[in-house]
């Protein structure tokens, strides 16, 4: 592997995604901070929900933000340079392995991922103000899910970007995130499906379900969660299994 | 010093229809698998034979050229060549590296112009040739060095630092070789490089190739225009429906043209007597005479011919006023061999 290439495809992502700032952040950052606004600062100050939730809602608005994120930073661009004109082919004819491209991909989109995570917190404080109350004394396990996340979401936005095309990136949304989001245990922690009991265990095939009980575990864990020591080792097979996927994807399409 | 192309036996089957990284347009022709019983006859694939053993080889240092018309498998050949298309069988060779066996050191080597521009539209026409060389490892001063004088060079620096989306066809055209020399490569594949491009940019571009040529690089083009062959290649092969049909100097291609020459005499007079003793010269094929004074005289050798001529023609009491010899063409050529003519 050529390390002065990969780090030159790095420059270059990192140098459109400068140029392309204000929209990308609009992009990834938006419809959470919505989110945020309304279930954490309306609700709550209208009485429908307790001051609690505040605390509750941030990490699973950070594990969206980083998912969507992270997703759309990988498939976004992919599908757009797989399309006719083939944009990508500067890239698949620099002199390094064909999955390095690949490998390159999902390091820039785990960085887009993990910026627009880390910035819900800052945004969340001064949004929500007071009430906020996050917990910090576990950093590495705190960056240890952070990570396994970012993962997961690029990962899985390069498995999409090689197996739709421009004409389906509206079902994408649709078929593929609404539901993951829905269902992602984002809004209220895995414990609250208790009632439901088919429910609670189908969505744990859900990926995102790890995500925010993972986040939940690191930085509120006043409120019920799943432990670190199931969620990591699962994400990470989440991941192992998601970016294999995409590595082979990614061959099949670069190659014919 | 340049290096050499090979390839043997190259065969590429496409079992799945539009094949993309090949770069190449339609026209391939879709033959259904024959159906072999009624067992097999369920799982019909459409398969598209785009190559059927085409063996190369390009000396260092040659501009060589792949003739044929659309879906002939020159873009195909070109993908192979380039590590972009998978073969179904047979080898390739960029100097002494199997493409497919160490496709990152054959990259290092090579530089190519597909036949759809393929810019990064992502980037302005400057950044696309510093990150080309970033990616190829040059030092941050050769780059921008280079991407200067290459903008300059292909005329392009008024719109160097604009983004390549709103570029015409020509520009992006020429933008692209620009790329695929960015990295001085020793090896350039150019997939029809003057498709879309107006005749003064495509004098401007065979200058460049002549000129990369002499810096001893080889170069390997793809066209289905006859005349640039002509005024490029030192070497061609001619490939129609993934077969090489035809291989050797434009010369000796069109030589090998049964009375590929044409002589269009005019002559003071003409005589039937005149008419039959040149049909007698050696070489001559055909002779016909136009309106009394002129003859159209078809043989194998063109300008060796003349002398002869003159005397036969002195000898019957007349002189000869005008010679026009016309080369066997190319065109000529696709058309002895395949019955059908380039342009069809």
């Amino acid at each position: 592997m050529s390390w002065k290439t990969f780090s030159s495809m790095l420059a270059r992502d990192a140098h459109v995604a400068r140029r392309n700032f204000v929209p990308l952040l609009m992009q990834t950052l938006l419809q959470p901070l919505l989110f945020v606004f309304v279930f954490g600062k309306v609700m709550t100050a209208s009485g429908f929900m307790p001051q609690a939730y505040k605390s509750l809602l941030l990490p699973g608005i950070m594990a969206i933000s980083m998912v969507l994120a992270g997703i759309q930073a990988v498939a976004m661009p992919l599908i757009v340079e797989f399309q006719f004109s083939r944009e990508i082919e500067d890239r698949l004819l620099a002199p390094i392995g064909i999955g390095w491209i690949a490998v390159e991909k999902v390091v820039a989109g785990m960085a887009q991922a993990l910026v627009a995570g880390l910035v819900v917190i800052p945004a969340g404080w001064l949004l929500l103000g007071q009430g906020v109350n996050l917990n910090f004394s576990r950093p590495l396990a705190f960056a240890g899910v952070a990570l396994t996340v970012a993962l997961f979401a690029a990962s899985g936005g390069l498995t999409l970007g090689c197996s739709i095309g421009q004409t389906q990136v509206g079902l994408m949304f649709s078929l593929v995130l609404a539901p993951m989001i829905m269902f992602g245990c984002a809004y209220y922690p895995w414990s609250a499906l208790k009632s439901f009991p088919i429910l609670q265990k189908a969505v744990l095939v859900n990926p995102l379900v790890y995500a925010c009980e993972g986040l939940r575990s690191t930085l509120v864990p006043q409120f019920p969660h799943l432990s670190t020591m199931i969620v990591l080792p699962v994400l990470l097979l989440i991941d192992t299994a998601v970016l294999a996927a995409g590595l082979s994807r990614f061959q099949r399409k670069a190659l014919s | 010093m340049g290096l050499g192309i090979r390839t043997q036996d190259l065969r590429k089957v496409y079992t799945s229809p539009p094949p993309a990284a090949a770069g190449a347009a339609a026209g391939f022709m879709f033959t259904a698998a024959k159906a072999r019983g009624g067992r097999n006859s369920n799982k019909k694939k459409p398969e598209i034979v785009a190559l059927d053993g085409v063996s190369l080889d390009v000396q260092p240092g040659q501009v060589f050229g792949l003739l044929g018309p659309n879906g002939a498998g020159k873009s195909t050949t070109v993908g192979v060549l380039t590590t972009r298309v998978r073969p179904t069988s047979g080898q390739a060779w960029i100097g002494n590296y199997d493409v497919w066996k160490d496709p990152v050191a054959v990259k290092r080597l090579i530089g190519v112009v597909q036949q759809r521009p393929n810019l990064d539209f992502a980037l302005t026409a400057r950044e696309i040739l510093l990150f080309h060389g970033a990616y190829f490892g040059l030092p941050s001063r050769e780059r921008t060095g280079r991407a200067r004088e290459l903008l300059e060079q292909f005329k392009l620096t008024d719109r160097a630092d604009q983004m390549v989306r709103g570029f015409s066809g020509g520009m992006m055209q020429r933008l692209s070789i620009a790329r695929a020399m960015m990295h001085d490569p020793q090896v350039l594949f150019l997939d029809e490089p003057s498709a879309g491009l107006d005749p003064q940019t495509k004098l401007l571009l065979w200058e460049i190739v002549r000129n990369y040529n002499r810096a001893g690089k080889t170069i390997l083009l793809t066209t289905h225009n006859m005349e640039e062959a002509d005024a490029l290649c030192q070497r061609l092969a001619i490939i129609d429906h993934g077969h090489i049909i035809a291989l050797g100097t434009p010369a000796e291609l069109k030589a090998s043209l049964p009375g590929g020459y044409l002589l269009r005499l005019r002559f003071s007079r003409t005589s039937p007597d005149l008419v039959g003793r040149l049909q007698a010269l050696p070489g001559v094929r055909e002779v016909k005479a136009v309106d009394g004074q002129a003859a159209d005289l078809y043989a194998d050798r063109g300008g060796s011919l003349v002398a002869e001529i003159v005397n036969t023609a002195s000898a019957e009491g007349a002189e000869l006023h005008d010679v026009h010899i016309a080369e066997p063409s190319l065109e000529n050529l696709f058309l002895h061999h395949t019955g059908r003519s380039l342009r069809e």
